[in-house]
């Protein structure tokens, strides 16, 4: 561990905190339907959409007809994609004349994109078309974006609103999400990567001849403008299988420095969005301590993990000088080294990312145990899109009933109180999360036909790939752990349903929710009411979630990867 | 009935053993489901550990495990049966009173006979006299009666009862004790107010609240979580070629599914409407207890609640040229035939304060002259002498007629009395007006501290008053309430409740007359005094025996209290579970990979003791937990933040650290006695 490393984190810190503010209540302003700065510009495109379109901005919708429209939009999309996909071959922009994707393929795809998972069971540069890439995964990347940040607006609402029937109009949402935030967002950010080097052109493929007298195929195409929507969207949809390690799509250590601020920037300025909407930005604040705190946790932990040298290791020297980075670099590229992977392999995985610049599969165990638990906690530390909010809002509502009896009261968050209906759609979003994950990897490590057979590696570490692959899916994450071929029936099936189901089966208890809190009354605040704003609160909240999530991953964890480090110090390798 | 029982009553413990095994009944324990998944496990566990015992397997440790899952069942149960058993001791001593008395009941024809008090139906007449028990609620129709009520309400004192206006409301079990009563009764047998309040403290009316709800749905969750994990880590497991046998599958189920709060929280529950029982307050429904926890705004009755019954001379202010002492004797001479209170109050300021004792008047010709609506004073004629108490305007009136008037400095200072909120009262002899006494409100003493510790918990209170707005702002900040409503009417006491309500708040009040009860009705705690009338009891949810408004504070007090015990026990259980992961996990993996035994923190001394010591600790800390679930957490007045504080450090960092300890001196405690 070096001062440069912590330096770069500290830089990162005060970067993302700096610019998160703005960008939040810029967003409330987006979507309160307030004037921004950009309406001169964007008002008449986005008249013209709703008239193209033919939705009626005005109209207000209560969260069954949000939740229609929204799950109606997705499995529209996600239809759309699965052709294309299979179709191909008899579409353009094909200069290299890929062939149609098989159906268990084309199925997970679309799931994954549809999700905002991007988890890739293929090779993008041998398997996607130009056209399959900028159409449908490039589409989804904004729109699925979007969904993701305009459902989690809907819970502020409920929060904030009294007494209302409504929680906002999906098709607004949604348009505003793309054109006020995520457009322009990219717009600033795809220039910059383009000058750092990341390509962005419609050629075929290089065949380049080596040093070695080898030949080597060169892949390229559109990726800058692919890039930073799979940042700024929490996408991580890599243009080519080795994602952000790939020199195309983050070539520089400032290409990523700006590539992990792009990751945390939308969900940490939701807090403060939240804390404008809501009228409490001292519970924004509450919120986006907690969720720094769970962050810098998983940062120093992997940090100090794979800056250890690797205990069987010898002979060689592991540590670090100003000509290497020492520690774990085995699928760690150079020129990141330790601190910059550590930091990108917690913000992926915090946020619900999934893009790589290094092999999570090749951290110590300890290290690839944090990535691992980052995202069985939910994916609400900062988390996805939107996602990583509402995530983290269904916490908020379990730690103000759980811990707010005991101030005598019904529990009462902002106001609202915390009633049954309440808890059982809380309850229903936790639930369905670990029920993904455990019987799937329970099911899995029980088949040896579908389970075991694309396993690389046995043991502890086997047990881990699988777990991860599926903690991934029900997380919306998209990194995969590799080790485990999940290119088979088994898994593209299974995993497709899991993303799925870790996407919509969890948003529709979150929108009930949502629509139950609109319409409550709302208590004023008093000296009685439970604070939600105070570090005491974030304590609280931090606690419940460490607690919850170990709770039920502790087990699978203790013969996944914390055996593993035991049995590794044992001189055991899986 | 308000005696307070001991926690360990020998008598109720008994019953709560057998209670314990009663309720082990499945189709009773589905209703809890984290204590049914304990049963079940704990039959399943029977029925394999009859199958290892038939195939002569060695059952040691099986058996102790199955012994203590049961045990874990049955000490859930004892603890509701605890509960349920002080209840119905409570209930008991109710049930002595009402009994099964005779009646004497109008027929048509207006004679009377005699009928057993179960026949007495709704809308049936009786009369009762001197000695006889009230067979029935009723209203008084006819007549007035002192009665005593010491029964219900604990109180010695006899109460009157008489026909019309606020105090005509009569309970059966009841005994007149002079006079005699012609009574209406309003309900049919089974249904009166006593067998109501048996049903309610008995517990078997007893339905779940809103809240308990929640936490149910919330501990079901957790337990699914649980099961989820637990059957789940089997295949982890056998992947991992260290399979595990039942037995220690349920224990680590039992241990981490929250047993401690699921089995404490029905006596949590019961025992709070047995605390307002032990107050003498009855609650119509348990929903009504916990929205006393939730309360935001107090409407406080002026009279009776903030301030004594009646108001009492403070001070005389003499006119000009007449010494206080002077006007002090004639105050108190003119108050010896007034038996008012305010008349009574002017005896003893004049002989507190100038030590003016009461005179032997017997040799004297006086002559009392009482109070009439007409001339408005009272007063007193001695040879020669008239002396005369009452408003300003009427002892002008009568300074008047004896041809003087009432001086300037006294109109001046009547005035300012009134004022500041108080009554004038103005004493003459003769033509000549001595002076002024001052009769104020008192308010009721500790009033302002407890009001101020109300505000420390968020809750407004509100004065109602029908005086005018000088004087009740007076009285308002004297009792140190945050706002008042004065010169209210029925009509706006109801239109302040709704008003609260509309901005989400939580409404309380008390009231006893017929006019109060559309306002307690709306009111979300509407608590009858049982002097009150008959409307009045139905349209309120609960019910004070001792007619104490001020009782309020208690109510509330209480439901918070009740809520804070059950958050603080879920907050506990849910805590546990850490310790128990690092008793069980590494016992259940240590011997297929010897090297997870770094996980045992609290170096257990085998696999099996560690998983028996975290066993046992979950059931005994039911047990010990049951003294705080029956008598609630402590109870402080402090705000949110230092109440979570507070709780958060004793229940959440307490519930981590707590077991640890325990599970360690329980497996040190096997050890020794080679059970393990």
């Amino acid at each position: 561990m070096t001062a440069n490393g912590w330096l770069q984190f500290v830089l990162f810190f005060a970067v993302l905190i700096a610019l998160m503010r703005p960008l939040g209540i810029y967003m409330a302003r987006v979507f309160q339907g307030e004037r921004t700065f950009l309406d001169p510009v964007l008002h008449p495109i986005e008249s013209l959409l709703y008239k193209l379109c033919g939705v009626n901005a005005e109209e207000e919708m209560g969260w069954r007809q949000y939740t229609g429209a929204m799950l109606l939009f997705s499995f529209v999309s996600l239809l759309l994609t699965y052709l294309i996909e299979r179709l191909q071959h008899i579409l353009p922009w094909n200069p290299q004349h890929l062939a149609g994707v098989s159906p268990a393929l084309a199925w997970n795809t679309a799931a994954s994109f549809t999700t905002n998972t991007n988890w890739q069971s293929y090779v993008p540069e041998v398997t996607m078309s130009y056209f399959t890439q900028m159409v449908t995964l490039a589409y989804h990347n904004f729109l699925s974006g979007a969904v993701g940040i305009a459902v989690a607006i809907t819970l502020v609402r409920g929060i904030a609103r009294r007494e209302s029937k409504t929680i906002g109009n999906f098709w607004v949402d949604c348009i505003r999400g793309v054109l006020y935030i995520l457009l322009p967002l990219c717009l600033i950010l795809a220039p910059i990567l383009i000058g750092q080097g990341v390509v962005q052109n419609m050629h075929a493929y290089t065949q380049a001849q080596t040093l070695e007298h080898g030949q080597q195929t060169i892949a390229q195409g559109p990726v800058a403008s692919q890039e930073a929507i799979k940042m700024l969207g929490t996408n991580g949809g890599g243009f080519f299988n080795a994602n952000s390690a790939h020199p195309f799509e983050n070539p520089t250590p400032l290409t990523n420095f700006l590539e992990v601020l792009a990751i945390f920037l939308i969900p940490a300025a939701l807090t403060v969005t939240l804390g404008k909407m809501t009228g409490s930005p001292g519970h924004g604040w509450a919120v986006f301590a907690c969720m720094s705190v769970l962050f810098c946790a998983a940062l120093v932990t992997i940090y100090w993990a794979e800056s250890q040298p690797h205990p069987l290791l010898h002979g060689v020297s592991q540590s670090s000088s100003a000509l290497q980075s020492g520690g774990n670099m085995e699928g760690k590229e150079v020129r990141f080294g330790i601190a910059d992977t550590a930091l990108f392999a917690t913000a992926t995985t915090d946020a619900s990312c999934g893009a790589v610049n290094a092999m999570h599969d090749s951290f110590t165990p300890l290290g690839g145990m944090v990535v691992l638990a980052n995202i069985m906690l939910g994916e609400i530390v900062f988390g996805g899109v939107g996602s990583g909010l509402y995530g983290m809002l269904i916490y908020v509502v379990l730690a103000v009933f759980i811990a707010g009896l005991m101030v005598g009261r019904t529990p009462e968050y902002l106001g609202k109180k915390i009633e049954a209906f309440d808890v059982k759609m809380a309850m229903l979003y936790v639930l369905i999360f670990p029920l993904l994950i455990l019987v799937l990897t329970a099911i899995s490590v029980l088949s040896p036909q579908m389970g075991l057979s694309s396993l690389n590696n046995a043991g502890p570490h086997g047990l881990t790939e699988i777990l991860y692959a599926f903690t991934s899916g029900a997380g919306n994450n998209g990194s995969a752990f590799a080790g485990l071929n999940a290119n088979t029936n088994w898994y593209n099936i299974s995993l497709g349903f899991t993303m799925l189901a870790g996407r919509f089966l969890m948003m529709i208890p979150m929108l009930a929710l949502a629509g139950n809190l609109a319409q409550k009354k709302s208590v004023p605040p008093s000296p009685g009411t439970f604070p939600v704003n105070s570090s005491l609160f974030t304590v609280l909240l931090t606690g419940v979630i460490v607690i919850v999530g170990a709770l039920t991953f502790f087990p699978a964890l203790s013969l996944g990867p914390i055996l593993e480090h035991l049995l590794l110090h044992q001189g055991s390798l899986f | 009935m308000a005696e307070k029982q001991s926690l360990w009553n020998p008598a109720i413990l008994s019953q709560a053993v057998a209670g314990a095994f009663t309720k082990l009944d499945p189709r009773a324990m589905v209703k809890n489901p984290v204590m049914f998944v304990v049963e079940v496990g704990s039959v399943l566990t029977t029925a394999l550990l009859l199958e290892d015992l038939a195939h002569h397997q060695p059952i040691a440790f099986n058996l102790q495990i199955t012994l203590w899952l049961w045990f874990t069942v049955l000490f859930a149960n004892f603890a509701e049966a605890m509960a349920e058993g002080r209840g119905k001791a409570q209930a008991d001593t109710l049930r002595k009173a009402k009994g099964e008395t005779m009646a004497y009941r109008y027929k048509t024809d207006g004679a009377l006979e005699a009928v057993s008090s179960a026949q007495l139906r709704s809308g049936d007449v009786i009369r009762v006299e001197a000695g006889q028990f009230i067979a029935g609620d009723g209203e008084v129709i006819e007549g007035v009666a002192s009665v005593d009520e010491s029964a219900i309400t604990g109180e010695s004192a006899p109460v009157i009862r008489e026909a019309g206006g606020d105090r005509s409301a009569v309970t059966g079990g009841t005994r007149v004790l002079s006079d005699w009563i012609r009574v209406k009764i309003t309900s049919n047998p089974g249904e009166t107010f006593l067998d109501r309040m048996i049903a309610l403290v008995e517990g078997a009316t007893r339905q779940k609240t809103p809240n308990e709800i929640a936490l149910s749905i919330l501990l079901s969750g957790l337990t699914i979580i649980f099961l989820l994990a637990v059957t789940t880590l089997q295949p982890f497991a056998i992947y991992s070629h260290a399979p595990q046998t039942v037995f220690v599958l349920v224990s680590l189920l039992v241990c981490l599914i929250p047993t401690t709060i699921g089995g404490l929280l029905s006596a949590i529950g019961i025992a709070g409407m047995d605390r307002l029982v032990q107050y003498n307050v009855l609650a119509m429904s348990g929903r009504a207890v916990e929205a006393a926890g939730d309360v935001n705004t107090l409407l406080l009755d002026k009279t009776g609640t903030i301030t004594l019954g009646n108001r009492q001379a403070t001070e005389f202010f003499p006119a000009p040229d007449i010494s206080t002492e002077r006007l002090a004797d004639a105050a108190q001479l003119a108050s010896f035939s007034d038996e008012t209170p305010e008349g009574r109050s002017i005896v003893v300021l004049a002989k507190e304060k100038y030590n003016l004792r009461g005179r032997d008047l017997t040799g004297m010709r006086v002559e009392f002259v009482p109070f009439t609506a007409q001339t408005r004073m009272s007063g007193v004629d001695l040879p020669g002498t008239r002396i005369r108490k009452g408003s300003a305007d009427a002892i002008a009136k009568f300074l008047e007629q004896e041809g003087s008037s009432l001086p300037r400095k006294v109109s001046d200072r009547v005035e300012e009395i009134a004022r500041m909120g108080g009554t004038p009262l103005v004493v003459a002899e003769n033509t000549t007006a001595l002076g002024v006494v001052y009769l104020k409100d008192i308010v009721k003493g500790g009033l302002k501290d407890r009001l101020a510790r109300l505000r420390a918990m968020g809750i407004r209170s509100i004065m109602i008053t029908g005086d005018n707005p000088l004087t009740a702002a007076v009285i308002a900040r004297e009792a140190g309430v945050d706002d008042f409503l004065a010169e209210a009417k029925p009509k706006d006491k109801m239109d302040l409740i709704k008003r609260e309500q509309a901005k989400g708040k939580l409404v309380a009040m008390t009231g006893d007359g017929t006019n109060d009860a559309p306002a307690l009705a709306q009111a979300d705690v509407g608590v009858a005094m049982n002097t009150g009338t008959q409307a009045a009891k139905e349209a309120g949810n609960m019910v004070d025996l001792d007619s104490n408004p001020t009782k309020l504070i208690e109510i509330v007090e209480i439901g918070k209290q009740l809520l804070m015990t059950r958050g603080a026990l879920t907050t506990f259980s849910i805590s546990n579970d850490v310790a128990k992961y690092f008793a069980i996990i590494p016992a259940m993996f240590a011997g297929a990979f010897p090297v997870l035994n770094k996980l045992n923190v609290m170096r257990l001394a085998t696999p099996h003791s560690a998983i028996l010591s975290a066993v046992i600790f979950n059931a005994l800390i039911i047990v010990a937990l049951i003294p705080l679930a029956l008598k609630g957490v402590k109870y402080e007045p402090k705000s949110a933040s230092s109440l979570l504080q507070r709780n958060l450090l004793i229940y959440g960092l307490g519930g981590v650290i707590v077991p640890f300890i325990g599970i360690k001196i329980i497996d040190v405690a096997l050890t020794a006695l080679h059970l393990a």
